[in-house]
């Protein structure tokens, strides 16, 4: 059995999300299950923690793909942070870094947003 | 220069359900490890190898789960293959065009990254239809000198 397991945390208008395990194509919907739940309470600003995600296939990278446009269009994000060097490294070989943000510390992301929100 | 000599050839044979993925990567990394390739590169071939079948699972089965998916491992003293053979329908690496990721940004268009990644991850990725009508895929990764 894949091991895989989402939570979902706030800060004070930024969603959490951490993600531990294994992400792939048998575990991708249940990531794009808490996605769904954020759009539909207009959830915009997303830090997903990977500080405990061990694999990503690219079932998984879909899954921030099919959703971080529409984030961005209402003013929101999907940032990354705490990735394992294994896990960046896949992020990397697509070009991700180029287009998404990428911090070391989820606190980093947080208040990416929340710069952003009083500037 | 790797010091291996033993030849082995595994085979794992699944149905083609995403829940299997877990079975089918511990069979490559057991035989990756047995390689002795470098965590780097096992994780690697692990990666490829998921992708392979994910593609199966969803195109060649379009996520019917009662299709066999044949996997085997052949290791000789240069090379550590892979051959994922299914029954599905055929599938034509020629027709997925080479992901831009800027593109698929704009367009939110989600596929074909397996296949750019497999590509990426492995030495060589080899498609194509057996006599008997099935698919074969290749993934083939030369041993680090």
């Amino acid at each position: 059995m894949a091991d895989f397991n989402v939570n979902l945390r706030c800060f004070e208008s930024v969603s959490i999300i951490d993600v531990k395990g294994y992400l792939d194509a048998h575990t991708a919907p249940e990531l794009e299950n808490v996605f769904n739940k954020l759009l539909n309470e207009k959830k915009f600003r997303v830090v997903v923690n990977f500080n405990e995600l061990n694999y990503i296939s690219s079932a998984g990278l879909g899954v921030f793909m099919a959703y971080i446009e529409t984030m961005r269009q209402n003013n929101g994000d999907i940032k990354f942070s705490n990735l394992k060097d294994n896990v960046y490294n896949i992020f990397d070989l697509l070009g991700f870094p180029l287009l998404y943000e990428f911090y070391k510390d989820e606190k980093e992301a947080i208040n990416k947003f929340i710069e952003q929100e009083k500037s | 220069m790797n010091q291996l000599n033993k030849n082995f050839e595994k085979v794992l044979i699944i149905k083609s359900t995403t829940e299997n993925l877990s079975r089918v990567r511990e069979f490559t990394r057991q035989a990756a490890e047995e390689c002795k390739f470098s965590e780097d590169t096992i994780e690697k071939i692990v990666l490829a190898v998921d992708e392979a079948c994910t593609n199966i699972i969803k195109h060649a089965y379009n996520y019917s789960p009662d299709g066999i998916i044949n996997l085997s491992i052949k290791v000789n003293n240069d090379k550590f293959i892979v051959t994922i053979i299914d029954n599905g329908l055929h599938f034509n690496p020629e027709l997925v065009p080479e992901p831009n990721i800027q593109e698929y940004y704009k367009q939110k268009k989600i596929g074909g990254l397996g296949m750019y990644l497999m590509k990426k991850l492995m030495d060589e990725v080899k498609y194509s239809t057996l006599s008997d009508n099935r698919n074969q895929v290749v993934l083939v990764k030369y041993f680090e000198r």
